[in-house]
């Protein structure tokens, strides 16, 4: 009884979607469920500020799934919307702690009002071409010139690298984690979003992965004037552990289980040193957060970290070595 | 339904997100003076209050600006329901600050701007005499210090288009006119008051 013509369309999107992507949402889910699970036991054995920040984490988490699982099924277009609010969120908190003046106020404009929607526009045409070079070429020389017209001398250099920055950081290498879509990969196509889903798991679950290690086993501390939680013991044990499950994933990916392996590791050190620089960068911005858009865990670009390092590598290795 | 939308805007827009440093979100009437720097401080400094407070804050606006039809006229009106004051003096029997004082009379709570324009700087202006004559009429009536960050950047004077930037707006402590204060030196104290909320550069 197809009452609705929505029901015809939920019907055809599931029918679409590859058997792959649902055991993969199917161990995702169950996996969640388990930490949930663990989550509420903690959080009734032994409650304090790590297992809050855990269940936060979880719930984020179970967020982040449905939002994926609804773009997944709409198409191409709802995830680069997503993407591009994303940016859009990402930005907004970057810029909000650079300091900038009133003869910067083109320059931002340019980076919200054609900067995002042209870098998710060119993937949604497929142009992989100016997608990869318009804002590290266009954008780099467009927002300088832009700015120095105005006639505001005074911080001119700093000013133009923060915008530039933030640029990069949050439209550009974040926009490469759709641009996944782009990839031609034999005996792979139309199956690229799982690709996306491999690397947004294989960063999450590094993330969360080394913060456990590190509270349980975290000894040395890597670089205490960057971050006073990033230990050796964490990120051996949780990055080894997330490239460990990434390499058990192999089945949703057009590699073999050994290169699935190597280009988790590669996730998981990417990812790091994303964090690692994000982090650097905020406390010479005098933060502890880059925003407070969710509860507990600080804003977009806080979760967004370790994905905008990992997502432009993954990309140009699998493009070199599979397309 | 407007007013909804226009929250929803701001948050989207500027984060407006509040920070109650020295009083509380409580209903009681209130006059909240800010800095000003731009069109967007009385959309920030408006949905940061809680729905229940916003029902009864109306902002006070410049009538040449925002009294007239269009676009401004539905924001002003219907959706923030504004307090409409001429800024130029028309008429010298009437009194420029008799619709503040009917507005208080109501019952209502005040968002009022004490510098008078857009200030492009970060330095706040002298304030201008109309929180005195409240405070002095309206004794009852809490004056709360609040100082908006960011939204000067968002929407500069002269621009056409705001950037999103997330605007903290921030809350201090109620004050009240001392029984021996003049002018000059309550609206210096005013002043310093909101001054000292801003963010350590």
């Amino acid at each position: 009884m197809d009452a609705l013509p929505f029901n015809g369309f939920l019907r055809a999107a599931i029918a679409q979607a590859p058997p792959r992507f649902w055991w993969m949402i199917g161990g995702v889910m169950a996996l969640l469920l388990v930490a949930s699970a663990i989550g509420w036991v903690l959080g009734r054995r032994r409650p304090g500020t790590v297992v809050d920040n855990l269940n936060a984490r979880i719930n984020a988490w179970w967020v982040m799934v449905a939002v994926l699982l609804v773009c997944f099924l709409i198409g191409k277009v709802a995830t680069l919307v997503l993407y591009a609010l994303l940016s859009c969120f990402a930005l907004r908190e970057f810029f909000t702690l650079t300091p900038t003046r009133r003869g910067d106020h083109l320059a931002l404009c340019l980076c919200f009002y054609v900067a995002v929607p042209l870098q998710y526009w060119l993937i949604g045409i497929g142009w992989y071409g100016l997608f990869v070079i318009c804002i590290p070429v266009y954008g780099f020389l467009l927002l300088p010139a832009v700015t120095a017209l105005q006639g505001e001398t005074e911080n001119f250099l700093e000013r133009n690298t923060k915008v530039q920055w933030g640029l990069m950081l949050c439209v550009y290498c974040l926009s490469h984690a759709p641009a996944l879509m782009l990839l031609h990969i034999p005996d792979y196509e139309g199956q690229n979003l799982l690709l996306l889903f491999y690397l947004l798991l294989v960063v999450q679950l590094s993330d969360v992965l080394q913060y456990v290690f590190g509270k349980l086993f975290g000894k040395r501390l890597l670089a205490p004037k960057v971050s006073p939680s990033k230990t050796v013991e964490g990120l051996v044990g949780g990055g080894l552990s997330a490239a460990a499950i990434g390499a058990a994933l192999w089945w949703v990916t057009p590699f073999t289980p050994l290169q699935s392996a190597l280009l988790s590791l590669l996730i998981v050190l990417c990812g790091f040193l994303g964090g690692l620089a994000l982090s650097a960068t905020k406390r010479s911005l005098g933060a502890k957060d880059w925003g407070t858009m969710i509860e507990g865990l600080g804003g977009a670009l806080d979760r967004l970290d370790s994905v905008v390092f990992a997502a432009p590598v993954f990309f140009h290795v699998v493009r070199y070595a599979f397309q | 339904m407007i007013d909804r939308l226009l929250v929803a805007i701001g948050k989207a827009l500027i984060g407006a997100s509040p920070r109650w440093i020295g009083s509380h979100p409580v209903p009681s009437q209130r006059v909240y003076f800010a800095n000003h720097g731009s069109h967007l401080d009385t959309l920030a400094l408006w949905s940061a209050l809680p729905p229940p407070l916003r029902r009864r804050t109306r902002p006070v606006a410049a009538r040449d600006y925002w009294g007239r039809g269009g676009l401004r006229g539905l924001i002003a009106g219907p959706g923030l329901n504004v307090v409409l004051i001429d800024r130029r003096r028309q008429d010298q029997d009437t009194d420029p600050l008799q619709p503040l004082y009917d507005a208080i009379e109501a019952g209502d709570s005040l968002i009022l701007f004490p510098e008078g324009t857009r200030n492009l700087e970060r330095e706040l202006l002298p304030f201008k005499s109309g929180l005195y004559h409240l405070a002095y009429r309206y004794p009852e009536v809490e004056l709360v210090a609040v100082h908006l960050d960011n939204a000067r950047r968002s929407l500069p004077k002269g621009s056409l288009l705001p950037v999103p930037l997330i605007c903290t707006v921030r809350f201090g402590p109620a004050l009240r006119l001392e029984p021996s204060e003049d002018k000059a030196a309550f609206l210096t104290r005013a002043r310093e008051a909101v001054q000292a909320l801003a963010p350590q550069a």
